[in-house]
C-alpha cells in the first residue's frame, strides 16, 4: 500500500461519525452569502436589495479570472448587502437573502421535480473548453478545505501538460467523515465527475485516491469505476497529511513537486471528492454549487449533514451545553478555531466542531530539549524547531534561506512536540511575512 | 635555560614580525573615512531604532556627511538640539522637525470591550490577529499582548495590567516608529507632541456602522459628528464612520473631547467638563 514517504504523524483518528449517513437538513429561511468564499478576488453582486432571486439565480459574478460566481440556494428577496463576520470575527461582505411561504414551496417542488438538463449524448458531446466554462459558471471551488477555483486549476499555464488527475478522497484529517459519507453515498455520481474533470483537463487516466481506513467508501468507489475505462481507485496507507496536495501526488505516483513550483508541473491535477461531485451535478443537472456535506461533532448532536451555503453555524448547531471550550470550523489539524458562530457557512466548510472545554486548552508550553521530533514528523522536510525559532526573532531572511514558504502549515510539527511548544504558530508569521516579500 | 632563551627569542621575532606586517598593511589599505562620521555617530541614540528610515545610526552618520541638504534626514529619537549639531557638524543648514510622539488608536480596556473569545496561545499580537479577531468582539482592536512593548528600543511603553492596554511614557518615547511597524493592527499612530505635550486625538479605528461598533466595544467611536459639529476649528473629519483630529488645524480647546458621547477622544491633559447648562 502507498503512502508518501517523508515525514508525517499519526493523530487519533477519532472518526466518531464515520458510519452515519448524510441527513439533509431543510432550507434555512434566511442565507447569508459571504462574496470571499474562494480564494482570489472577492465576487462582484449583481443583485440589488429588494429584487427577487430564485434557487440557483447568480447572486455575484466573478471578478477576473481567479475569482468564482456565487449562487443563491434559496429562493427570496435580497434584504440587504452588508457585512458579516466570519468565524474568527473579521468582518466580510457578504449578501442577505430571506424567503417567504410561497418562495419555500416553490423550491421543494424545484428539488423534487430535479432532472437531469444535459443528456448522456450531450455530456459526451462536450469539449474540455465547455466543461471548464460550466465549472467555473456554476461557482465551484476545492471544497476540501482551501476554497481554489476549480476552473483555475483546470487551466494549468503554458507548457504544462497534464496527464494525471488524482480525485482526492484521502480525508486525513482527525474527526472529519464527510468525504467519507459522500463515497458511501454517491459512489457512481464521483467516478462520473471524476471523468468529467479528466475530460476538462484533457487526460486520460483518473485515480481516486482513498485511505484505508475507509473500506466501505472503497468498495463502492472500486465497483462503480469497474466498467469506467481509465479511472483507478487507488488505497493508501492511513498518515497524516495525505490529503495535501503534494503528499498525495508523492504518495500517488512518486513525484515530488519541486520547491516553489506549481503541483501542476509535474503533470498531476488534484481535485477533491466533493469537488468531483459538484463538478457532476453542474454538468448533468445544471446545478451550481450552493450546497455541501460538512460533518457536525459537538456534545449532543453529530453527523453527516447537507446543508445549504450560507445557512448560519448557530442554526445548524442548535443549543449546545456550555461545557464546550472550543470550536474549530474545519478539522482539528488544519481548522481554525472559531469566536463567533452567528456566521454562515460556506462552499469550503467541512466540518464543525465543538470541544468541551476540558479537551481543548493548550497544554503548558515548554523549552525545546532539541529532540527533532518535529524534523521527522514534516511531511516537507524541512527544520520546523529553527523556522519557529526565527521567525520568533524575526529574522526573516534566514528563515527565507531555510525554505519557510515550502511549509504546508499542516500543524504535524506541533502536534509531534513533546513540549507542546507552538511551533507552527511562529512560523505561520514567518512564513506570512516571507511569501508578502516574496510576491513583492 | 637556553630553552627559555630560544622561546623567547622566536615568539619575539613572531611578534615583531607580525607587528611590522600589521603596520604595513594598516598603512597600504588604510581606508580615509570622514572624522565627522564619528562624531555624528557619537551624537546619535546608537539604540538603531529605524526611525530615521536608514539601517542604524552608523548608517544615518554616513548619510548626514554625504547629504548635500539635511531636509530628508532627520534623527526623530534624538530632537532638534542633536540635528543643530549635526548641521554644525556637516556646515548644512538644520531643519527643526516637530518633536512627535506615539499614541494609541484603541480605548478598547477590559471594561469597555466585549469579550468573545479566550485566547491561549503564544503571547504574540502577531499570532493572535493570524488566528482571528482576538478576544474582544472589535476586529480591529488592541489585541494587549504587548509586541508594541517588546519592539520599543527606548522601553517607552508598558502595558497597564488594569486596562490591558499599552501606554506611551512621553518622557521616553522618542517617536522612532517601531512600535507603529510591530503592532498587526496598526493601532499606534506618530502624532505631534504638542506644546508643552498637549494634544488631543480619536482613540479608535472601528469602522463599522454606530450600532455595530458600540457592540463591539463601548469605547468606540460611533460616528455620530458630534466632533466635527463641535470644532470650531474644522480639525475634525468623520470618514466611514471615524472621526479623526488633524493635529496641525487642532487648537487643543478640548471641546471635542467633552462632547464625545462614547469617550473615545482622548487628551493628553485634563479638559474642563462642561456644566449641565451647556
Amino acid at each position: 500500500m502507498k503512502t508518501f514517504s517523508i515525514g508525517g504523524v499519526h493523530p487519533s483518528e477519532n472518526k466518531l461519525t464515520a458510519g452515519s449517513p448524510i441527513v439533509v437538513l431543510p432550507r434555512p429561511d434566511e442565507v447569508v452569502l459571504p462574496l470571499n468564499q474562494h480564494i482570489g478576488a472577492p465576487a462582484r453582486p449583481v443583485v440589488k436589495v429588494g429584487d427577487h432571486v430564485v434557487r440557483g439565480q447568480m447572486i455575484a459574478e466573478p471578478d477576473g479570472f481567479v475569482s468564482v460566481p456565487v449562487h443563491t440556494p434559496v429562493s427570496g428577496k435580497v434584504v440587504k448587502i452588508d457585512k458579516c463576520k466570519t468565524p474568527q470575527g473579521v468582518p466580510a461582505d457578504a449578501v442577505y437573502i430571506k424567503s417567504d411561504d410561497e418562495d419555500r414551496r416553490r423550491d421543494e417542488e424545484t428539488v423534487a421535480t430535479l432532472s437531469p438538463v444535459r443528456d448522456e449524448a450531450t455530456v459526451e458531446a462536450l469539449d474540455s473548453k465547455e466543461i471548464v466554462e460550466i465549472i467555473r459558471d456554476a461557482g465551484i471551488v476545492g471544497m476540501g478545505g482551501a476554497a481554489f477555483p476549480t476552473h483555475v486549476k483546470l487551466s494549468p499555464p503554458e507548457g504544462m501538460a497534464p496527464e494525471l488527475v488524482i480525485v482526492n478522497g484521502a480525508e486525513c484529517e482527525p474527526y472529519l467523515t464527510c468525504d467519507d459519507a459522500v463515497m458511501r453515498a454517491c459512489p457512481a455520481e464521483i467516478v462520473r465527475g471524476t471523468r468529467l474533470l479528466m475530460r476538462a483537463a484533457g487526460v486520460s487516466r483518473g485515480v481516486i485516491a482513498v485511505e484505508n481506513n475507509k473500506p466501505e467508501a472503497i468498495a463502492a468507489l472500486s465497483a462503480a469505476a469497474a466498467s469506467v475505462p481509465g479511472v483507478e481507485v487507488m488505497t493508501l496507507k492511513v498518515k497524516y497529511p495525505q490529503g495535501g496536495e503534494k503528499q498525495l501526488i508523492e504518495a500517488v505516483t512518486g513525484r515530488e513537486v519541486p520547491s516553489g513550483a506549481l503541483p501542476v508541473s509535474t503533470g498531476v491535477i488534484v481535485q477533491n471528492v466533493a469537488t468531483a461531485l459538484a463538478v457532476e451535478r453542474a454538468v448533468v443537472y445544471g446545478e451550481p454549487l450552493m450546497e455541501r456535506v460538512m460533518t457536525l461533532v459537538s456534545p449532543g448532536k453529530a453527523g453527516n449533514y447537507q446543508v445549504s451555503v450560507g445557512m448560519s453555524m448557530r442554526d445548524m448547531v442548535g443549543e449546545f451545553s456550555s461545557e464546550v471550550g472550543k470550536i474549530i470550523v474545519g478539522g482539528p489539524m488544519m481548522g481554525r478555531s472559531a469566536s463567533n458562530l452567528d456566521t454562515p457557512v460556506v462552499k469550503s466548510t467541512s466540518g464543525l466542531l465543538l470541544f468541551p472545554a476540558s479537551e481543548s486548552r493548550r497544554p503548558e508550553i515548554e523549552p525545546c530539549i532539541r529532540c527533532g521530533a518535529c524534523v521527522d514528523a514534516c511531511p516537507m522536510g524541512l527544520e520546523p524547531y529553527l523556522l519557529s525559532t526565527l521567525s520568533r526573532l524575526h529574522r526573516f531572511d534566514e528563515a527565507k534561506e531555510q525554505k519557510i514558504a515550502n511549509c504546508i502549515m499542516c500543524g504535524s510539527c506541533s502536534y509531534a512536540c513533546p513540549s507542546s511548544r507552538p511551533v507552527l504558530d511562529f512560523i505561520r508569521i514567518g512564513r506570512a511575512t516571507v511569501m508578502e516579500t516574496l510576491h513583492k | 635555560m637556553s630553552v627559555i632563551l630560544t622561546s623567547v627569542l622566536i615568539l619575539g621575532g613572531i611578534g615583531v614580525a607580525g607587528a611590522a606586517v600589521l603596520y604595513v598593511v594598516a598603512n597600504r589599505f588604510n581606508v580615509e573615512e570622514d572624522p565627522r562620521i564619528d562624531e555624528i555617530e557619537a551624537l546619535l541614540p546608537g539604540a538603531n531604532c529605524g526611525g530615521c528610515g536608514r539601517s542604524g545610526c552608523r548608517d544615518f552618520a554616513v548619510a548626514c556627511v554625504k547629504a548635500a541638504s539635511l531636509d530628508s534626514l532627520a534623527c526623530p529619537a534624538s530632537g532638534n538640539g542633536v540635528m543643530k549639531r549635526i548641521a554644525e557638524i556637516t556646515g548644512l543648514a538644520a531643519v527643526a522637525g516637530k518633536p512627535r510622539v506615539a499614541v494609541l488608536k484603541c480605548n478598547g480596556t477590559c471594561s469597555m470591550r466585549t469579550r468573545v473569545a479566550a485566547y491561549d496561545g503564544p503571547p504574540s499580537c502577531a499570532i493572535e490577529s493570524f488566528l482571528g479577531s482576538g478576544e474582544g468582539a472589535c476586529p480591529v482592536g488592541c489585541l494587549g499582548c504587548g509586541d508594541c512593548v517588546k519592539a520599543c528600543p527606548y522601553e517607552a511603553l508598558h502595558l497597564d495590567s488594569d486596562t490591558g492596554l499599552p501606554v506611551v511614557d512621553d518622557e521616553k518615547c522618542t517617536g522612532c516608529g517601531v512600535c507603529v511597524k510591530s503592532c498587526p493592527r496598526r493601532l499606534m499612530e506618530l502624532r505631534m507632541k504638542g506644546p508643552r505635550g498637549m494634544r488631543v486625538w480619536v482613540a479608535c479605528s472601528n469602522h463599522e456602522k454606530g450600532a455595530v461598533a458600540r457592540k463591539d466595544c463601548k469605547a468606540a467611536c460611533i460616528g455620530c459628528g458630534k466632533c466635527v459639529r463641535t470644532c470650531s476649528h474644522d480639525a475634525i473629519t468623520l470618514t466611514g464612520n471615524l472621526a479623526y483630529i488633524d493635529c496641525e488645524k487642532c487648537r487643543l480647546c478640548g471641546k471635542c473631547v467633552a462632547v464625545c458621547p462614547t469617550g473615545a477622544i482622548h487628551s493628553s491633559f485634563k479638559v474642563p467638563t462642561p456644566t449641565t447648562e451647556n
